[in-house]
């Protein structure tokens, strides 16, 4: 079937924010959609409120929409451009939920727009549970069986038809309070009975227990003639129960016997087909592991983050495949972009194994709790590609850069094997490692499986990995051995630690031998047809078939790795334009990067594609093979400025700011030094290695002070001290891990922060332009709120700015990008921090200014000047629009995760509010991030003495916008006696009704609470705030942003929003 | 111990020794199936090759004895990147290797298949020597892969004497409906193991029978009847036509198979006595091929063949496209084809080669892959209704 001609204009729905469960796989489907699009001619309109995504750019759509992600916006933008058609299957669940409520509430049809691919009546077959299941029943697919019951005789009667175990769910408590999993009748009685009291409305889920089971998922692609293709098959290694975005997940399935494969593929297919989804399509499984029964647990009827695994996985493009199939085509009409040769109708076969590992934050919410559940935690993953199980395995550990690098990362040794059978039980992100453990210990395989369900193939894998680190411990390291090391994808650094060598004397071991790395293609097709795309992994056990290219010029650029707090899709934004860039001035690319999510690995980006962890020996094996003539670190994040002093060891010329420059940004006396040379000011401080040493640095400053390691990105590990108990506290939790660099203790200083990014090209400098934030000093620059232009600082300081970035960036040298975050006390303007290196910013500064600060940078350091590239250089006049970034949090998702804002960033996306004014711009931008009140209009403020005073203030303003006040006790006597009426409402330890009581009832908008100074120490301020956080009622915890949101209420009107296309700005 | 694959090209590939400790020279073909190494290699339309499997893992899930498509394996060697020391699955039997060794088949491991794979997709399907003489002479053993053919295998894999598979009469005899298959520990730990799900849910041929005509059959062909509710004689592939026409059936399939079509000289002659009755007959791979080569069409040795679970056809009446499992390094000549007596019914998507005929005013078609998949897709199962369907009508003529 030919394109459907009657599509001409077509509006795409991003996810919007990065989100826990909905990350950058979406940018990376939405971009490949859009370029997909453009290529059949058609006019994109995008909308996405979120500005670091490369989807959002000026060249991927002819219309760029960064507006909040409500119904009533996508109405006005479809009145005012008229697409004939919207795809709403590429934006994750917001962008599917978004594309139905405007086709049911009968929008769509009344403005004569189609929705493009699965229909609406698909769509809800597929995420309605009970029309799902009476689907799959009618076609004879399983599902777990289960009935919602009100009392226990119903109960037991209904799980003695379904047999034992089964999974109990109380109906509407917190966070599944009251259920859980019976094995036999006493126990149901027991857990039914408590379950049916706890639920507030009287009734509980009793399902068939399938935890244990392998969970296995299937990519399926369908076009409109009914043709269906299965993309991949994964096979989770943590059975169901934990979520697969947190699992370790191996393609293709590796315990599955061709009966198995088949018997859930057909089924796959069957339910596609019956659901009569046209596109992209993710179906997944629970398989028992010693029968043939199983079970379907759901369908996602859209491109998801397994279909973003799959396209990397196999080379197959399957957001492009699906934009094609909405508009038309068939499967056998849509070329393999590969092979060239073969159709998108065909089932990709691999001919190596892929693991994937995901990235959790735990190293940035320490109180929260590390058990994996079925609600994901995990903010990102990565990828690796091997001829055999354990050197993907490997190879992912280390790809994960959270100072991890073989299965002895964690150490469980000390624990005996009670214990560790003990410890086996919690289902966390150690998990591997204390299998590990127990097989070192000398655990049996059945004991391991019985306790976690991992498939003993899995365990041997494992123990292989195990055997192979004591062989290197006992055994002499023969060529032999390190051959299989290497094969096993050890690295030189983990094979000198456990053989007691030197990592330089394996290397030379290595060269002398000829063991070396090469390189295999991922081509779609297991080498049965020529493949034309350069996508490779390396390997230790093959002939290398990395075609050698001696262009002109070459230049190898760094990805940023996974996704994580502090580091996001920014980076990759950076990454692919700097790509494109060098790319358009006539250098072939390489791209290194390990993220399965991202746009940067998509296999047409760059020349190359190497799909490969980013450590030293990963790259120089790379490096050896590719021989670049340069390399760029400055937009991969901390990620790629690590492997800078490696890259220049191995003889490749870093472009751009210079190693010792960038080492001069952080290092503190370096640093000092110049700040002086330049006469610029900062906080005073000093830097420690112990806690007695930070201890008396803050006496001599005085507290409050701010502590922090050097070298970090997200402000990891920073806290505001305000006592010597503290700083011991903080000082043992950064020094956990092994500090390579000194941590830094400064004065905290109060005042207006600000942000630069700057280009600069040896000699001048542009300024796109200043940002400030809402929230004062002390809240990471991530997680303010930043306004640009900077509206609350005078000329002069701004000035100053100026004057400041040129000396900085002259001082250090800088090529290509610098980022500098300022504080203002009054008209005086101190240095806070340095980055010589792009910044989470550059994407919404670029975007709003209009100015393409990646492509320039990157211009500058291919060696044209600023002038040249057609800008004046300086200060850039103002844009005519106000911007306001807002971050978004995913603290819902983690359980027991302290969610008050400080010097350390724990949010995981952003929106951004682009308008006319700063009020409307202020409005979007909350509105963007989901907060969009009023509701009931009744709100609970509880703050600390300091704040008490500020506190009356926003209390009189929401009083006077109609909110009923509630707080705590010395909070309503202070806003009391100030004349701000506010109810009284007791603390937790008192008597009902309290303050939980209150956020319980879901009739509460909005929390103010002010935790007290450092660590909140006080259970109950954290309590309060988890509470409000899980029972979905807004939270905020700094003053300052409590200010904003007051007066973003206090503008609001019915007017509709002035919508601004970015790309005419 | 070390072991060699060496090419006919003079390529020597060095790994490490598994399964039976033999030399052997046979024809070097690959197979790009991810799962199904078992059902590889108990085809035996591998009879007089050396396959080699492109997936690097291959043993994980051992041998289950109730997945062979027929009673032993047939290729002469196995070649893979590595074998699992290790299988894990609930009805696995013993491991790969044990299997190769019990029925003394040679191979190697460790070595670069893909290497190996793309050697044969750039030079076309070449003669090899799996051995484990290290002192093996490159002059003295090419002129032997050179000579070396496949000859007539159909004659060495055909069942030697007729028998009967009488045909379900109740759904329940072909066990568990896919995915429905409960777990009953007690009934596994006593031997009453499970049976592989079965996606057939009616009994469309009950009281049909057919005529199998075995080349070289896997299982699943004659299985996939009988489910279905067909009772099914299978003969062997010398079986004179006037001899299946006699038992009257109400329709004839023609198997699998290995090796060059045209060296089945004979068995085509007795297939054009067949082509000739009104019998309704539905083939499949070789059997394809012998049909066409019945009614005077030709076949040709493609370069490397086709071999895995993931070949597109296009069904060319509906323009469907199913996934399909294919095995064949033959293929027919649809440039010399007379529309008179067949045309194609289904292409291969990716090299537009024939994958089907339909025979011009006869109740004949036949397909060139494999619609009993095992290993592979299931897409095209539905075939075995369509012939099933094609005999009711033909019944039915008769009758009227």
């Amino acid at each position: 079937m030919p394109k459907n001609p009657n599509v001409k204009k077509v509006m795409v729905i991003g996810s919007g924010p990065i989100v826990i469960g909905q990350a950058a796989e979406f940018d990376y489907a939405g971009t490949q959609a859009c370029r997909s699009l453009k290529e059949e001619g058609i006019e994109v309109v995008l909308v996405n409120s979120n500005p670091a995504t490369i989807m959002t750019d000026r060249d991927i759509a002819d219309k760029v929409y960064i507006e909040p992600l409500t119904t009533k916006v996508l109405e006005q933008i479809i009145e005012k451009e008229q697409p004939d058609s919207i795809l709403p299957t590429l934006g994750g669940q917001a962008g599917l939920n978004l594309g139905m409520e405007l086709e049911e509430s009968g929008f769509l049809a009344s403005h004569n727009v189609r929705l493009l691919g699965t229909t609406a009546a698909t769509i809800r077959k597929a995420e309605d549970r009970q029309e799902f299941k009476d689907t799959m029943e009618r076609i004879g697919e399983p599902c777990a069986a289960s009935l919602v019951v009100e009392n226990v005789e119903d109960g037991v009667a209904f799980t003695n038809t379904i047999g034992y175990p089964v999974v109990l769910r109380p109906a509407y408590t917190l966070g599944g309070s009251g259920g859980g999993i019976a094995h036999n009748q006493l126990e149901l009685e027991e857990i039914l009975e408590n379950g049916l009291r706890l639920s507030r409305v009287g009734q509980v889920l009793v399902e068939r227990c399938i935890a244990g089971w392998k969970e296995i998922e299937y990519e399926v692609m369908r076009d409109g003639a009914g043709n269906c293709i299965t993309v991949c098959n994964m096979e989770n290694i943590d059975p169901v129960g934990v979520h697969t975005g947190d699992s370790i997940v191996v393609a293709p399935s590796q315990t599955l016997s061709d009966k198995e494969y088949q018997m859930l593929r057909t089924s796959a297919l069957n339910i596609i087909s019956e659901l009569n989804i046209t596109g992209g399509c993710n179906v997944q499984f629970a398989l028992h592991p010693t029968s043939f029964e199983y079970c379907v647990i759901e369908v996602n009827p859209r491109v998801s983050r397994s279909s973003a695994l799959a396209s990397k996985a196999t080379g197959y493009p399957i957001a492009k495949v699906a934009a094609k199939i909405a508009l038309g085509y068939t499967l056998d009409e849509i070329k393999n972009a590969i092979t060239g040769k073969t159709y998108a109708s065909f089932e990709p076969t691999l001919d190596y194994c892929v693991v994937k590992m995901p990235r959790l934050p735990f190293d940035k919410f320490l109180t929260a709790k590390r058990t994996l559940t079925t609600q994901m935690k995990a903010t990102g993953e990565v990828m690796s590609i091997c001829t055999n199980f354990e050197g993907a395995l490997m190879k992912a550990i280390r790809s994960l850069e959270q100072h991890v690098d073989s299965l002895r990362s964690y150490d469980f040794s000390a624990l005996d094997s009670e214990a560790l059978l003990r410890r086996m039980q919690k289902v966390d992100d150690q998990r591997i490692y204390v299998i590990a453990e127990a097989l070192r210990k000398g655990i049996d395989y059945n004991t391991i499986y019985e306790i976690t369900k991992i498939d003993r193939w899995f365990i041997d894998k494992i123990a292989i990995l195990v055997e192979m680190e004591h062989a290197l411990e006992t055994q002499p390291l023969s060529l032999e051995l390190l051959k299989e090391a290497k094969r096993l994808e050890f690295p030189d650094s983990v094979i000198a630690r456990l053989a007691g060598m030197e990592e330089s004397a394996v290397k030379q071991m290595r060269d002398a031998n000829h063991v070396t790395a090469s390189f295999k293609m991922v081509d779609t097709c297991a080498a049965e047809f020529e493949a034309s795309t350069p996508y490779y992994y390396s390997c230790y056990d093959g002939v290398n078939e990395a075609v050698e290219t001696n262009p002109p010029k070459k230049v190898l650029v760094l990805g940023s790795g996974p996704i994580r707090i502090g580091q996001g899709i920014e980076f990759d934004y950076c990454s692919v334009h700097a790509t494109w860039a060098f790319s358009k001035a006539g250098y072939e690319t390489i791209i290194v990067n390990n993220n399965p999510e991202t746009v940067s690995t998509d296999f047409d980006i760059a020349d190359k594609l190497y799909f490969e962890p980013l450590t030293p020996e990963d790259v120089e094996n790379i490096v050896n093979i590719e021989k670049p003539d340069g390399a760029v670190v400055q937009f991969g994040g901390q990620t790629a400025i690590k492997l800078t002093e490696s890259l220049m060891k191995m003889g490749v010329p870093i472009l751009g700011t210079k190693a010792e420059d960038v080492d001069a940004a952080e290092d503190r006396e370096l640093f000092d030094k110049i700040l002086e040379e330049t006469q610029i000011p900062r906080a005073a401080g000093g830097t420690v290695y112990t806690a007695e040493e930070a201890k008396e640095v803050a006496n001599r400053l005085g507290y409050p002070v701010l502590v922090r390691p050097s070298y970090v990105l997200g402000g990891q590990g920073m806290q505001i001290a305000i006592s010597d108990e503290e700083i011991e506290e903080f000082m043992e939790i950064i020094n956990r891990i092994a500090q390579d660099h000194p941590i830094l203790v400064d004065k905290y200083l109060q005042g207006k922060e600000l942000e630069v990014d700057a280009v600069c090209d040896g000699t001048d400098i542009l300024i796109p332009g200043i940002m400030e934030h809402i929230e004062r000093t002390g809240v990471h620059s991530g997680d303010s709120i930043s306004v640009y232009p900077a509206h609350t600082i005078t000329p002069q300081v701004k000035e100053t700015i100026a004057e400041y970035t040129r000396r900085l960036a002259k001082a250090l040298h800088v090529k290509g990008l610098i980022n500098i975050q300022f504080i203002a006390v009054g008209e005086k303007v101190f240095v806070i921090e340095v980055n010589p290196r792009s910044s989470r910013t550059v994407p919404y500064i670029s975007k709003v200014t209009g100015i393409p600060i990646v492509d320039l940078a990157t211009e500058v350091i291919i060696g044209k000047t600023i002038r040249e590239l057609g800008y004046e250089p300086g200060l850039q006049r103002e844009a005519e629009y106000v911007a306001v970034k807002m971050p978004v949090f995913s603290f819902e998702k983690i359980r027991g995760a302290e969610i008050s804002l400080g010097p350390e960033m724990k949010s995981t996306g952003e929106c951004l509010g682009i308008a006319k004014t700063f009020n409307e711009a202020l409005y979007k931008a909350f509105l963007g991030a989901g907060i969009d009140l009023p509701k009931h209009k009744r709100m609970i403020i509880t703050v600390k003495d300091a704040d008490k005073g500020e506190a009356i203030e926003i209390g009189r303003r929401f009083s006077k916008l109609g909110y009923t006040i509630y707080a705590t006790r010395s909070t309503a006597k202070a806003l009391n006696d100030a004349g701000v009426k506010a109810n009284k409402v007791n603390k937790l330890q008192q008597e009902s009704p309290t303050v939980m009581d209150l956020i319980l009832g879901h009739k509460i908008d909005l929390v103010i609470d002010t935790p007290t100074q450092g660590r909140d120490k006080s259970r109950d301020g954290f309590l309060i705030r988890r509470t409000s956080i899980e029972t979905g009622v807004n939270c905020i915890t700094a003053l300052d942003t409590a200010k904003a949101l007051a007066t973003s209420l206090e503008n609001k009107n019915d007017n509709p929003l002035t919508l601004v296309n970015i790309a005419e700005l | 111990m070390k072991a060699f694959l060496i090419l006919e090209d003079g390529t020597v590939f060095e790994g490490i020794q598994i399964g039976a400790d033999r030399e052997v020279v046979s024809e070097i073909v690959f197979n790009t199936s991810m799962a199904g190494y078992l059902e590889v290699l108990t085809d035996p339309s591998y009879a007089g090759q050396a396959v080699c499997m492109t997936y690097p893992l291959i043993g994980n899930y051992g041998v289950c004895k109730d997945d062979m498509e027929s009673k032993k394996p047939w290729p002469d060697g196995f070649i893979v990147r590595e074998l699992s020391r290790n299988f894990s699955n609930f009805r696995a039997d013993f491991s790969i290797q044990q299997f190769l060794e019990e029925n003394n088949v040679p191979g190697i491991a460790g070595i670069d298949t893909r290497a190996l794979t793309k050697l044969l997709r750039e030079k076309g399907t070449m003669n090899g020597m799996i051995t484990t003489d290290a002192h093996y002479k490159l002059d003295e053993v090419l002129p032997k892969l050179k000579a070396y053919t496949t000859g007539k295998v159909v004659e060495k894999v055909t069942c030697k004497e007729k028998y009967e598979i009488k045909g379900s009469s109740d759904l329940s005899e072909n066990g568990a409906i896919s995915g429905r298959a409960r777990f009953v520990p007690t009934d596994y730990e006593a031997g009453k193991r499970e049976r592989k799900p079965s996606l057939v849910k009616a009994l469309n041929g009950a009281g049909m029978q057919v005529a199998l005509l075995d080349f070289g059959m896997k299982d699943n062909i004659a299985y996939s009847l009988k489910i279905r509710g067909c009772n099914v004689s299978v003969y062997p592939a010398t079986t004179p036509a006037s001899e299946i026409i006699t038992a009257n059936p109400d329709g004839i399939m023609l198997s699998n198979g290995p090796g060059d079509p045209k060296e089945c000289a004979a068995i085509i002659e007795e297939i054009k006595k067949l082509y000739n009755t009104e019998i309704p007959i539905f083939a499949i791979c070789l059997g394809h091929q012998l049909m066409a080569l019945a009614t005077g069409a030709d076949t040709y040795k493609m370069k490397y063949g086709h071999r895995g679970g993931n070949h597109p056809v296009k069904d060319l009446a509906t323009g469907r496209v199913y996934i399909s499992s294919q095995n064949h390094g033959y293929v027919v000549d649809m440039d010399r084809l007379d529309p008179g007596v067949a045309t194609p019914a289904f292409v291969n998507v990716n090299d537009g080669t024939n994958e089907g005929l339909n025979y011009t005013g006869k109740n004949i078609f036949t397909v060139q892959f494999h619609p009993e998949a095992c290993c592979g897709p299931q897409d095209s199962g539905f075939l075995f209704d369509r012939f099933i369907d094609m005999m009711k009508d033909a019944k039915a003529e008769v009758t009227r």
